[in-house]
């Protein structure tokens, strides 16, 4: 399949983007990188590849996720921390019109204050992207997870 | 003059009754040792899993009890087994895979093989080989097979739910649980078939006693938990009870969720109270009840050792504790349905599970309290812990203003480490 290099670049933009956003805890940005009638989830591998439908989070609309961004400002107590995405090249797995299916590996680092940089969670993105206005969003980004045992908890998105 | 030091050699409970827990039963390596010994290993029912996790003839299930790796598996007379994960012959660890299906048992080590049941049915080489004419090696002659099997445990199975012990001396399970708890079992479990929603799995850096004592604590939730209270789920005035057994190991927090609006006297001066707080979207708490609840909307039960049942209104789940270490335990969530759920309940069910879990609306912060707590006990070993609320007894009561049962597991706690 042949991607035009443009379609690509607009990919790279877009995850360039969404990791810097929820690297700078900028959640109102993050929202926006969705159209209003979204999914976004975080699934262990295990579940996936068992066809079990259950994930650690399942936002399935934009206003869950900002539900979800409410929840980490007010009411989700947590000790703070950092997060530091490293997402690899994109794989693009089918483009149909303004319909793109999409993928890419991802690495988080956390850094809680006074702590050690430690892997906190890896996977890959399995994204369905749309352009609304030109521009690229996300239908659906849902984020597979190898990391067998989440380090106690997980607030932020990723 | 009083003796002010952090670390004492002597560990010594001090006071009467158990509404001061010392922090060193937190945190001393040699208690955690004797708590594997006395409270998994011998004596104790623990939860393996869900008979829906092993449907089919020849299924399996690696999972722990305490630190000890075990099998679970459905045999080829449909009877469930558990099994410990150490080869007979030399001690490996022989199960790697998590769940799948196998005929037997082998070790890939020396090929010692094994029914499901546990029977060792050969070992290659035993009556030796033979080479220009002669026999080399093989095994004593005496050596028999039924003396090396893998280390079976008793097992028991109730409304779909596994427990093993490695005591086969232990009472019969219903009589572990007791009568009271158990009503409330077999409202969760009343025979319906389960179906697996999947898995989630943490690791939380504190002891293990803490997860039960977090579910034996209905102090917290209308005050840590802002998310709870905002939306009537949870209130200090909720129509509740909790319930012990005989032994106040195991315990039941029952409570109805109020039809009062959130704005009443037990949400004032409470900081965490967000009253303007509106939820976007009304999937989150779009709660129908279920027959089978026979009124309570959550009910909360605390197994000792090894497991949480919850039934929070439509969202299950099994909750295992797994130790590892005295500052650490894995908390693995089987989030399940039932046969007869619609599709539309089993969305339901999916969807209230953001509410729980490593990333929960109202668990994530549960898991942060208490690896907060350790860092606390960590600190300096020789405090203790104050648990008060409602006086010092261990008794049922008909509210939710109480530690008591935190004070009854203590109670017991005492009594099975002679501590």
């Amino acid at each position: 399949m042949m991607t035009d290099s443009q379609t690509y670049m607009d990919i790279v933009k877009l995850n360039g983007e969404y990791a810097a956003a929820v690297d700078a805890a900028a959640w109102e940005i993050w929202v926006d990188f969705f159209v209003e009638d979204c999914e976004y989830k975080i699934q262990p591998r295990e579940n996936f590849e068992r066809g079990f439908p259950l994930s650690t989070l399942a936002l399935l609309s934009k206003n869950m996720l900002k539900d979800r961004i409410y929840g980490i400002h007010e009411t989700l107590y947590h000790d703070p921390y950092y997060q530091r995405h490293v997402v690899g090249m994109p794989v693009v797995r089918e483009v149909n019109g303004d319909f793109i299916l999409a993928e890419a590996n991802y690495a988080v680092f956390r850094t809680k204050l006074n702590g050690d940089s430690t892997v906190f969670n890896v996977g890959r993105y399995l994204d369905r992207l749309t352009r609304e206005d030109g521009v690229l969003k996300f239908v659906s980004r849902i984020c597979i997870y190898d990391s067998e045992m989440i380090p106690n908890s997980l607030i932020y998105p990723i | 003059m009083a003796d002010t030091s952090v670390f004492k050699d002597e560990h010594v409970w001090e006071g009467e009754g158990t509404s001061r827990i010392p922090f060193w039963a937190y945190t001393d390596e040699a208690i955690y040792k004797k708590e594997l010994d006395r409270l998994f290993y011998q004596g104790h029912w623990s939860y393996v899993g869900l008979e829906a996790e092993v449907p089919n003839n020849g299924d399996f299930k690696r999972t722990v009890i305490g630190e000890r790796s075990v099998v679970m598996n459905r045999d080829f007379d449909g009877v469930i087994n558990v099994v410990e994960n150490v080869c007979a012959h030399r001690g490996m660890q022989f199960c790697r895979e998590r769940h799948g299906n196998k005929k037997e048992l082998v070790c890939p080590y020396h090929q010692w093989n094994y029914s499901l049941k546990g029977d060792l049915q050969g070992v290659p080489f035993r009556r030796g080989v033979k080479q220009d004419g002669k026999v080399n090696g093989g095994m004593p002659k005496e050596f028999k097979t039924e003396d090396h099997g893998l280390t079976k445990l008793k097992v028991a199975t109730r409304g779909g739910v596994v427990f093993a012990s490695f005591d086969h001396d232990v009472e019969a399970f219903e009589d572990y649980i007791g009568p009271e708890i158990l009503s409330y079992f077999d409202r969760l479990f009343n025979g319906r078939k389960l179906s697996i929603l999947g898995y989630n799995r943490q690791r939380i850096p504190g002891n293990w006693k803490l997860m039960q004592e977090n579910i034996k604590d209905p102090y917290h939730p209308g005050l840590l938990h802002t998310w709870f209270v905002t939306y009537g789920l949870w209130r200090a005035d909720n129509k509740s009870e909790l319930k012990m057994d005989q032994h106040f190991r195991h315990a039941a927090m029952i409570s109805t969720r109020g039809t009062a609006g959130a704005k009443a006297e037990v949400t004032q001066g409470i900081t965490s109270f967000k009253e303007n707080m509106e939820i976007q979207d009304k999937r989150l708490i779009d709660i129908v009840p279920e027959a089978w609840w026979d009124g309570p909307t959550a009910v909360m039960l605390t197994i000792f050792p090894s497991v949480i049942f919850q039934q929070q209104v439509n969202s299950v789940s099994t909750r295992h504790i797994q130790p590892n270490g005295h500052g650490s335990f894995d908390f693995v969530w089987t989030h399940f349905g039932f046969e007869d759920d619609t599709p539309e309940m089993t969305q339901r069910r999916l969807i209230q599970a953001n509410l729980f879990g490593p990333a929960g609306f109202v668990s994530a912060d549960d898991g942060e309290v208490i690896e907060l707590s350790q860092n606390g006990f960590e600190q300096k070993p020789s405090h203790r812990a104050v648990a008060e609320l409602g006086g010092y007894e261990c008794e049922n009561t008909d509210h939710m203003v109480t530690e008591t049962l935190i004070r009854g597991m203590y109670n017991y706690w005492r009594k099975v480490m002679g501590i």
